[in-house]
């Protein structure tokens, strides 16, 4: 079957520099695949490619079996965009707003007031119809930047962090929100900072690092190939952990010092910790959890994504 | 039948201009009133106390009110092609909601020249109809008058908005306004011919594109002739409006979808 989506050696250059470093990757049909990454990762750069707003700098890129380069409009007419910024026409009400983008994919007014109303209820904003974009929470102008997408009823969704700057209520709402139409069987492509939205939402992802992609799969599948099962969290009181950091490399298959706690990767906590007891280690707090997509990009990029 | 794309640009900005009508026609209904009872009667009253023979053989209400139709598109123009155009890039950023669609640049650049001459349309028209009110001409003359109005009103949305994708911030708008808007309106001929300005400053109002709509929409409305050819003034007009169209387009390729 061929892919919906299929990327060789795609790579975006402003000037000298590099956005996006020949990178190879493929969509299927009906799956949620993610672009997982820090800020300035590439992932927006090529989101932008995917969305035919921004030419390729070279390599190949197919999307939905089209040409982005030189069929623009006629595919950007069956995608649907949900920018990182909204920019929404805040002057004007919820249903305008739908209205006129409707109107950009040449629909009539009868198919999109048909739409809108569908819209409405899928986004949760039937009560704020007539309401100002200005009026808005910032969860609800999103669920409308992305009912706004959704109007041309397209084959794929692109969805550049999405719930950036939420607060956790807002960020629930848009995953269900996601997940339904997930279900509905829209293929979605998502960046994401977060983790967590990328173990919730992505089928398959893509961890983006300085341009390049430095890891592939399935949140359970990276986490298992990169990271071992069990992470031991230990807390040190302030000036202490800088000086114990050195010991702690050998009580772990790796350790990973960060400014505030050190984690340490293992298979099996309980001995750890022992080992950690037996050492005489002073620490404050401890906590074992289980590995995730965080360990993962820790791993793989040497950073922490909160930075 | 599909609707062509600069045309769906067009209606998205009527729609929302449908929201924001109101204040904007109050100001293009007061503004040629104040300018012609200040200008053309009070200013009017020493100046023909002075020319019996009038300026250029009528009163001054009767000269200046042709020119101010022409200064007031131009000044539309510029409006159209600034602070709009730079919020709709930078502030708003919904010109990149819209290149997310089959819309494209050009179709972006040509709808909102396309919304511009609808805007300079609308308010030549009031300024019509002040004029009328102020027995200035009859109104099929002044009517004839919004022509030549439109394509200064043009050109300028065009030329200023080539500029205005070209500049990073705000500031340059208010310098662009300040030495170009302002000592264009004062000193292409609509508040006195330019005869009046000393010899080297005159062909600097030759090539202003408010001097040749000026000059146009004063032979239309009190029947001087123009001093160059109607045609080459028009054609210089429809220049400045494909070139700034034109020269645009690059530009906000450049800046929207780098």
């Amino acid at each position: 079957m061929p892919k919906l989506i299929e990327a060789h050696d795609l790579t975006k250059k402003f000037g000298d520099f590099t956005a996006v470093d020949s990178i190879d990757f493929y969509v299927d049909e009906g799956e949620s695949f993610g672009f997982l990454g820090p800020n300035g990762a590439g992932k927006t750069s090529t989101m932008k490619m995917i969305g035919a707003t921004s030419p390729i700098s070279s390599g190949t890129l197919s999307v939905l079996g089209l040409d982005p380069t030189t069929q623009g409009p006629e595919l950007r007419a069956r995608l649907g965009v949900v920018p990182q910024e909204d920019n929404l026409d805040q002057e004007l009400t919820v249903t305008e707003n739908l209205m006129m983008y409707g109107r950009y994919f040449d629909m009539s007014r009868a198919a999109i007031r048909e739409r809108v109303d569908e819209l409405l209820v899928f986004a949760q904003l039937q009560e704020k119809a007539d309401a100002k974009v200005e009026a808005l929470s910032g969860g609800m102008k999103r669920r409308l930047t992305i009912a706004r997408g959704l109007i041309n009823d397209p084959e794929l969704l692109i969805l550049d962090e999405p719930t950036t700057g939420l607060d956790p209520q807002a960020r629930h709402i848009l995953w269900d929100r996601l997940y339904r139409l997930k279900q509905q069987g829209v293929t979605l492509i998502i960046t994401t900072h977060y983790m967590d939205e990328a173990e919730q939402l992505c089928d398959r992802l893509v961890v983006m690092d300085k341009a390049e992609i430095v890891a592939e799969g399935s949140p359970q599948d990276l986490i298992e190939e990169h990271s071992p099962r069990e992470v031991v969290e230990l807390r040190f009181p302030v000036g202490v952990l800088e000086t114990v950091s050195e010991r702690l490399n050998g009580l772990a298959r790796r350790a990973e010092i960060l400014a505030d706690r050190a984690l340490l990767y293992t298979d099996d906590a309980e001995k750890t910790i022992h080992e950690i007891n037996e050492a005489g280690l002073d620490h404050e707090a401890v906590l074992v959890r289980r590995s995730s997509l965080e360990d993962v990009f820790l791993r793989l990029t040497g950073r922490s994504l909160a930075e | 039948m599909t609707t062509p794309l600069a045309v769906r640009v067009f209606e998205s900005e009527a729609r929302w201009y449908r929201r924001v009508w109101r204040g904007s026609v109050v100001s293009s209904f007061l503004n040629p009133v104040l300018y012609l009872v200040a200008m053309g009667l009070g200013l009017g009253t020493l100046v023909d106390a002075n020319l019996p023979e009038g300026v250029e053989g009528v009163s001054y209400l009767t000269f200046l009110a042709p020119g101010l139709l022409a200064a007031t598109a131009m000044q539309t123009g510029a409006g159209e092609g600034s602070w709009k155009i730079m919020a709709g890039i930078k502030w708003t950023k919904t010109y990149n909601a819209r290149l997310a669609t089959p819309i494209g640049v050009p179709d972006l650049v040509v709808g909102l020249m396309l919304w511009a001459g609808f805007r300079v349309l609308l308010v030549s028209f009031v300024f019509a109809l002040v004029m009328v009110l102020f027995r200035v001409a009859p109104l099929w003359q002044t009517l004839l008058a919004i022509g030549p109005a439109l394509l200064v009103g043009l050109a300028m949305a065009a030329a200023t908005t080539s500029f205005t994708v070209r500049i990073k911030n705000d500031v340059n708008l208010a310098m662009f306004f300040r030495f170009v808007v302002i000592p264009m309106f004062l000193f292409s001929g609509v508040f006195f011919p330019i005869a009046q300005l000393p010899g080297w400053l005159q062909p600097v109002a030759f090539i202003t594109p408010l001097w040749h709509g000026v000059e146009m929409c004063r032979a239309i409305v009190i029947g001087t002739t123009p001093p160059v050819p109607v045609w080459i003034s028009v054609s210089y007009l429809v220049t400045w409006i494909a070139l700034g169209t034109t020269f645009a387009i690059g530009p906000f390729r450049k800046r929207l979808t780098p």
